[in-house]
């Protein structure tokens, strides 16, 4: 009895209800399989397409007319674009964190969370891709960032962090791709063998490659997903590193700053939190899967955000600090200009309010255990960030070190059509991805219950085992 | 439960990924090589002009200078193409009755000036300027080739990039005395490295830094 006490302290439930391995599979993979498509998904779904469309129509007059319908301008030639993409590559982050780093810390609470965050990190990172790829003016020629023997007989400039930043997003979204698809691939199996529609059955069993589900396959997929994890581990912290280098490398004051890539790193697990939470309260709601991501993991979450927002909040402070004690007329020049003298001051007071005073609220248990609070705070935080790089961005450039190229920055209809069409686009994705793939990992969701941890006792070994002489069946049995 | 897949649903995978794997490369390499084709560079593709011009006769035979037409190649951008006049100055003597000179004949009496096909084109965005290669000792054949053996003229290189980037990588390779420049017999190898690197002082070609920077011919 003190023994189970004890187990239920350094392990709290991950899995709330009484569930055994069929029931589990039952529950998530009936979502995609058995149950009606709810109503409130055709209208989610319809407004997230219908919101996509306006990206549809804001690219295909970006490309006709060129970059300058946006409100981008000399000198602030990095605007809505790159905040843009800088707030959606940050997001996704919170997604391979929780894959990888918290599979190498062995935290069990990801195991619920994973596979929809995952799939938030993927569709964060397209809707990423596209703002570079666009700001270039010219994306026919996007293949031109990538080193092949052009005819131009020029490498890309490796010198330059935006060359790296190519590097590290491409290789960000395919590591990411195939983490999330190896991880998919039991799953789908199952899928495969409930699946009564013999065209879903038929899909489901060519992306599963064949799954058996035999000792030998499960030997092979933990192999392959634990160096999986060991890759992307680097890349939680490396991606927005270089994000953060696009700015520091750079000597534009406010930009130039050796505490970057941390600070960035941090604001990017920050906000991918806070739109983990977004996601994950709607969806234990509208899919009853109260009994897999539990209270408990959503505190872990704000817990996170607790922490990373503190860590941005020093930065913040660290910021204006080293303005000041730089002696660099410009470099203070440009935090007064930010904070009180300039003509942005009252968007560096709304980003302090969302992302400092807000996650304070997070101390007390009465909002950290509140699912409604947990969802206006990671509202208020996503604003947050995306103000932080508002805020970063342009009070840098449009005070230079010249008098005379200051200007003033304000988006035009066709950035706020872009930013708001790929917002319908990721959700799009996103209720794309509920209805056809298990939005929990099935099997993995399997290993926390109880059944699956039956530790044996020192006076139940039976040494006549040791004297059994295995040997290794090739022939896998075929599922029944 | 039936199987879902046949026995060769096995054997079906395995040879598309590795199919998948070659695919790309063979189009990768399959597109490299198209970029660099006569069919997009334009390259060997003899041009025909409105009269039957040959630079084999004119040059080779005959051993006409590339400048008694080309006047102002060493003096502006464009090398320059002759005006009638320039024709009419021989042609008024010799083959004066010649029926496939009535081209020439028909500009000079109407005063029209010939509309000559353009055999290397550039684009826009480059800055080319004759004169600057020539003083700088690059001769006429290192770009157009055996003009002398031409009987039609044909683009001798791709004018990609990559090819003009070569020399303004290290000139030293390519360049002659200036007094070879229009020689149509020069070949690379008359002069030697010692001296070439020699020539690359002599003739204050700039480094190799200038001569790369993007601004050099994209301005």
């Amino acid at each position: 009895m003190q023994d189970a006490i004890e187990e239920r302290k350094l392990h709290p439930a991950m899995v709330e209800g009484d569930h055994d391995f069929g029931t589990v599979s039952d529950r998530i993979g009936d979502l995609t399989l058995k149950k009606r498509t709810p109503f409130h998904w055709f209208i989610g779904f319809a407004i997230a397409f219908l919101v996509a469309q306006l990206l549809m129509v804001t690219i295909i007059y970006l490309v006709t007319k060129g970059i300058g319908i946006w409100g981008t301008n000399q000198p602030v030639g990095w605007a809505f674009p790159i905040i843009n993409f800088v707030w959606w590559i940050g997001i996704g982050h919170a997604g391979t964190l929780i894959s990888a780093i918290l599979l190498l810390l062995n935290q069990k609470w990801r195991t619920s969370i994973n596979r929809f965050a995952e799939a938030m990190t993927l569709f964060a990172v397209a809707c990423a891709g596209l703002y570079p790829v666009f700001h270039t003016g010219r994306p026919w020629l996007a293949y031109w960032l990538f080193p092949y023997p052009n005819t131009m007989g020029l490498w890309p400039q490796f010198r330059s962090p935006l060359m790296w930043d190519v590097f590290a997003v491409s290789t960000y979204a395919t590591v990411s791709l195939l983490f999330w698809y190896v991880g998919l691939i039991p799953d789908l199996a199952t899928l495969r063998d409930r699946a009564k529609n013999k065209y879903f059955k038929k899909v489901y069993a060519i992306f599963s490659w064949g799954w058996r589900g035999s000792a030998r396959h499960w030997h092979r997929y933990e192999l392959a997903y634990l160096i999986l994890a060991g890759i992307s581990t680097p890349l939680v912290l490396s991606v927005h590193s270089v994000v953060s280098l696009d700015f520091s490398v750079s000597q534009i004051p406010g930009w130039h700053a050796t505490f970057f890539p941390p600070y960035f790193v941090a604001g990017a697990i920050y906000a991918g939190f806070a739109m983990v939470l977004l996601l994950a309260i709607p969806l234990r709601h509208l899919y009853n899967m109260k009994d897999f991501v539990t209270k408990t993991h959503l505190i872990l979450m704000g817990k996170v955000m607790l922490a990373t927002g503190l860590i941005v909040g020093y930065s913040y402070i660290m910021e204006a600090f080293f303005g000041w004690y730089s002696g660099s007329q410009y470099e203070w020049f440009m935090i007064k200009n930010r904070i009180w003298d300039g003509p942005y001051w009252a968007f560096y007071w709304m980003l302090m309010f969302c992302n400092v005073i807000s996650p304070q609220f997070l101390w007390f248990k009465r909002f950290r255990e509140s699912e409604f609070w947990l969802f206006i705070i990671s509202i208020i935080v996503s604003i947050g960030m995306w103000l932080e790089r508002f805020v970063i961005i342009v009070t840098s450039i449009q005070r230079d070190f010249l008098p005379s190229s200051w200007a003033m920055y304000s988006p035009t209809i066709w950035d706020w059509s872009m930013f708001i069409g790929t917002l319908g686009f990721f959700f799009c994705l996103f209720f794309l991805f509920v209805r056809f793939l298990p939005i929990i990992s099935i099997f993995e969701v399997r290993t926390l219950l109880p059944q699956a941890n039956v530790h044996g006792r020192p006076q139940d070994f039976d040494e006549n085992v040791l004297e059994i002489e295995y040997t290794y069946d090739k022939t896998d049995p075929p599922n029944s | 439960m039936a199987q879902i897949f046949r026995k060769s649903a096995n054997n079906i995978a395995k040879i598309s990924m590795i199919s998948v794997v070659l695919l790309a490369g063979v189009g990768f390499y399959t597109w490299t090589q198209l970029a660099r084709s006569s069919y997009l560079t334009g390259q060997y593709l003899e041009i025909q002009q409105p009269v039957q011009f040959s630079h084999k006769h004119h040059v080779g035979d005959d051993g006409i200078d590339c400048r008694y037409c080309h006047q102002t190649v060493e003096t502006t951008a464009s090398a320059g193409m002759p005006s009638t006049q320039t024709c009419m100055n021989c042609h008024s003597q010799l083959w004066a009755d010649a029926p496939y000179l009535e081209p020439i004949r028909a500009s000079f009496r109407d005063n029209k000036p010939i509309q000559w096909n353009r055999v290397h084109d550039l684009p826009e965005y480059v800055y080319f300027n004759h004169s600057i290669h020539i003083a700088k000792g690059v001769g006429c054949s290192t770009c157009h080739g055996p003009v002398d053996k031409m009987p039609t003229v044909y683009e001798e290189n791709t004018l990609q990039m990559e090819w003009c980037i070569q020399c303004h990588r290290e000139p030293e390779k390519f360049i002659r005395p200036k007094s070879e420049v229009f020689n149509m017999a020069y070949r690379a190898d008359d002069t030697d490295q010692a001296t070439r690197d020699q020539l690359k002082v002599d003739y204050k070609i700039r480094s190799r830094e200038m001569l790369t920077s993007c601004s050099t011919c994209h301005r």
